[in-house]
C-alpha cells in the first residue's frame, strides 16, 4: 500500500515520507477559498450570452460530454439496453447528433451495458466502492472495483470516504483512494467528493487536492443522491483546484459535475466556466463530463428548437 | 408638509403563480380612451411564453388529478375574490372608456360566469361521457379527459368577461392555460391574475401574459408542448397562419365564431367539451 501512496504523491511531495501527519499537513497547507469571490465569479460567468452558432456547437459538445446515467434500485438489463441504444444514437431521427461519452450504471449491470455497447464508441462507466455512501470496508470496495473492471467497465466512479474526511482522517481518505486507483488498473478513475456533504468550499478544495494527489483521473461533484448536488460555484472551486494542480504537477485532471443539471442552458454555463477557468484544452469529453440523465433530452430539444424554430415537447423524445 | 407621492402599481406577468417582469425587461403603454397612458404594462416575449408553457405543463397533471368537486370549489373561490375586488375591476375597465353601467355589467357577468362553470366542474363528465351500448359481454365507457396545456388568445374588446368566458371552461376540466391577454386593454387581465393568485388556484394552472400578440401568437401556435389553442380572440386574417403552425404538432385549434359574439350569452357545457378528449375503454363484464 505505501508504495502506491508514495508513487502517487511523488509529483507533489517528493522528499517527504507519507504518514498521517505529513498528509494532514499537506491538506492543512491547501490555500483557503474566498467564498464570496467564488459565488460572484460564478454568477458573473452565468450571464455570458452565447450566440446561435456557438450555441449549436456548445450543445453538440455537451452531448458528447454526457455520461448518460441510470442509478436506481429498479434498473433492469432491459432498461440498460434501451439506454445504451440512446447513448449511441440519442436522436434516432437525426443521424447528425453525436453519441454520448459513456453510459454509467451500477456494477451489476456492467455486463449488459458492455454487451449492448460492443463495437460502439461509447464507454461503459460503473459506480463502485459502495456507491453512494461508501460505508464499507476497503477490501470490499476494492473487490467491487476489480469485479466491475473485469466485467468490462472502462471507467470507475468511486466515492471518497466522507466520514473519514470530515473527522480529519485525511490519510485514510488518501490511502483508500490511492488503493482504488491501483485496483482500477487501466480503467479511468473518477473520484466523487459528494460536495453536498462537505459543507464548505475549503473542504471541497482540500478534498479535490487530496483526490488528485491520490491519482484521480477525474474529480466529480456528487452522487446525485444528496442535495445540493452540482452547483456552479462548487464546480468553479474544483476547476480552480484542477488548474492549480496542473500548474504544479503538469498532470491534467478531468472534471465531472453531476446531479441536478437538467437544462441545456445550465450546461452551457458550465462550459463557459470551464473554458474561462481551464481554457479550451479542457473542452473535450476526455477532460470534462456531465453526469446526467434528463439533461440529454433537453439538449436534443434545444438543438431541434434552433433547427426548426418552434418550441419542443418532451413527448416527442424517448424517456429512457 | 411634503405632499405624498402616490405609489403606483407595476403591472407584471403572471407565470407559475409568480408575478415576474418580462424577460426582455420591456414594457409598453396601454392607452386609455383619451389616448393617454393608463398604465405601463410588461411586454411579454416568446421567452416569457416559453416559461409560461413550462409552468403550465408542470402544473397540469396535478390539477387534472384533483377531484372535479375540488376544482369547482376553487373556481367558486375565484368568483368570491373577483366579487371582493369588484370596485378595482370596475375602475380598470372604465379606464378604457366603458361607462359605469357597462363596467358593472361586465364585472357582474364575469363573476356569474365563474360560478356557473364552478357548478359544472363535477357534472360535465356525466353529461359528456357515456356508457355506450355494445353487443358483447363488455362495458364500453366514454369519459372526457382534459386536453392538456391550452393557449388562449383572449378577445381584444371584452377584457374581463371575454377572458373569463374562455378561461373558465378550459381550466374547469383539468386543463392548464397560457393566456395572451388583450393587448389593447391589458389591465383587467392582470387584476384577474391577482385574484387568481389569492384564490387557491395552484401556481401554473393559469398563466397570463401581456404584450404584443404578434410576437407571441406564432410561437404559441407552433409550440409542440401546447395541446390546444383557443383562437377566439384572433383576427380572422391570422387563422391561416395559426392553423398551419398548429398542424405541425397535431394541435387542436378552436376558431373564432363567424358572427360577432355576445359575451353575455357565451356559456355552454360544449365550451368545456371543446377542450377535452374522449377516452373510450372496454371492460369485460362479469357473468
Amino acid at each position: 500500500m505505501s508504495t502506491t501512496v508514495s508513487t502517487a504523491l511523488r509529483t507533489s511531495l517528493p522528499d517527504r515520507s507519507l504518514t498521517p501527519k505529513t498528509v494532514a499537513s499537506y491538506v492543512g497547507g491547501v490555500t483557503p477559498v474566498d467564498e464570496v469571490g467564488v459565488t460572484e465569479r460564478a454568477a458573473a460567468l452565468s450571464t455570458r450570452s452565447v450566440k446561435r452558432e456557438s450555441k449549436l456547437a456548445a450543445l453538440d459538445l455537451a452531448i458528447r460530454m454526457c455520461d448518460l446515467t441510470t442509478l436506481e434500485g429498479r434498473d433492469t438489463p432491459g432498461k440498460v439496453a434501451q439506454l445504451a441504444s440512446k447513448a449511441v444514437q440519442p436522436d434516432p431521427t437525426d443521424p447528425g447528433i453525436p453519441s454520448v461519452a459513456a453510459l454509467c450504471v451500477y456494477p451489476n449491470l456492467v455486463p449488459y451495458a458492455v454487451e449492448a455497447l460492443a463495437g460502439h464508441p461509447v464507454a461503459v462507466a460503473s459506480v463502485a466502492t459502495y456507491f453512494p455512501s461508501g460505508q464499507a470496508p476497503l477490501e470490499v470496495k476494492i473487490g467491487e472495483v476489480e469485479w466491475a473492471v473485469k466485467a468490462g467497465a472502462g471507467e470507475i466512479d468511486m466515492v471518497i470516504n466522507r466520514g473519514a474526511f470530515l473527522s480529519g482522517d485525511y490519510y485514510r481518505v488518501f490511502e483508500e483512494t490511492a488503493s482504488i486507483k491501483e485496483a482500477c488498473g487501466t480503467a479511468h478513475l473518477k473520484v466523487i467528493l459528494e460536495t453536498g456533504e462537505l459543507s464548505t468550499f475549503d473542504n471541497v478544495r482540500r478534498a479535490s487536492m487530496l483526490a488528485m494527489e491520490a491519482g484521480a483521473d477525474f474529480i466529480k461533484t456528487s452522487t446525485g443522491k444528496v442535495s445540493p448536488a452540482a452547483t456552479l460555484p462548487v464546480t468553479l472551486v474544483m476547476l480552480e483546484a484542477i488548474r492549480d494542480f496542473y500548474a504544479r504537477t503538469g498532470r491534467p485532471v478531468g472534471m465531472k459535475p453531476a446531479g441536478g443539471i437538467s437544462k441545456a442552458k445550465v450546461a452551457i454555463r458550465y462550459l463557459v466556466m470551464l473554458a474561462e477557468t481551464l481554457g479550451s484544452d479542457w473542452l473535450t469529453p476526455d477532460r470534462f463530463r456531465f453526469g446526467a440523465s434528463s439533461l440529454l433530452n433537453d439538449l436534443l430539444m434545444q438543438i431541434r428548437w434552433i433547427q426548426e424554430g418552434r418550441y419542443q415537447s418532451p413527448d416527442y423524445f424517448t424517456k429512457d | 408638509m411634503v405632499s405624498r407621492l402616490e405609489v403606483r402599481k407595476t403591472y407584471k406577468l403572471y407565470i407559475g403563480g409568480n408575478f415576474p417582469r418580462s424577460e426582455s425587461g420591456r414594457s409598453y403603454p396601454a392607452l386609455d380612451h383619451r389616448g393617454e397612458i393608463a398604465a405601463r404594462v410588461a411586454a411579454g416575449t416568446r421567452k416569457d411564453l416559453r416559461m409560461a408553457v413550462r409552468a403550465a405543463r408542470s402544473a397540469q397533471s396535478g390539477w387534472a388529478a384533483r377531484s372535479g368537486y375540488n376544482r369547482g370549489q376553487i373556481l367558486y373561490r375565484v368568483a368570491e375574490m373577483v366579487e371582493d375586488r369588484a370596485a378595482a375591476f370596475n375602475a380598470a375597465i372604465r379606464l378604457f372608456g366603458v361607462g359605469s353601467a357597462g363596467a358593472r355589467r361586465e364585472v357582474a357577468g364575469s363573476i356569474d360566469r365563474l360560478v356557473w362553470y364552478a357548478g359544472w366542474a363535477d357534472k360535465f363528465a356525466q353529461v359528456l361521457g357515456n356508457l355506450n351500448p355494445v353487443s358483447g359481454p363488455f362495458f364500453n365507457i366514454s369519459v372526457p379527459e382534459p386536453t392538456g396545456v391550452v393557449g388562449i388568445i383572449a378577445a381584444e374588446s371584452s377584457p374581463l368577461l371575454g377572458l373569463v368566458s374562455r378561461l373558465a371552461p378550459v381550466i374547469v376540466s383539468g386543463n392548464t392555460a397560457v393566456v395572451l391577454a388583450s393587448e389593447q386593454w391589458p389591465t383587467p387581465a392582470i387584476a384577474l391574475a391577482e385574484a387568481l393568485a389569492t384564490a387557491d388556484v395552484p401556481g401554473g394552472v393559469v398563466n397570463i401574459l401581456t404584450g404584443p400578440k404578434d410576437g407571441m401568437v406564432p410561437y404559441l401556435s407552433s409550440h409542440l408542448d401546447v395541446n390546444a389553442v383557443d383562437a377566439y380572440g384572433a383576427e380572422p386574417g391570422q387563422m391561416e397562419e395559426i392553423e398551419q403552425a398548429a398542424a405541425g404538432g397535431a394541435k387542436r385549434v378552436v376558431r373564432p365564431p363567424r358572427t360577432k359574439l355576445d359575451w353575455d350569452k357565451a356559456q355552454s357545457p360544449y365550451m368545456i367539451a371543446a377542450f377535452t378528449e374522449i377516452k373510450t375503454v372496454w371492460h369485460p363484464k362479469g357473468l
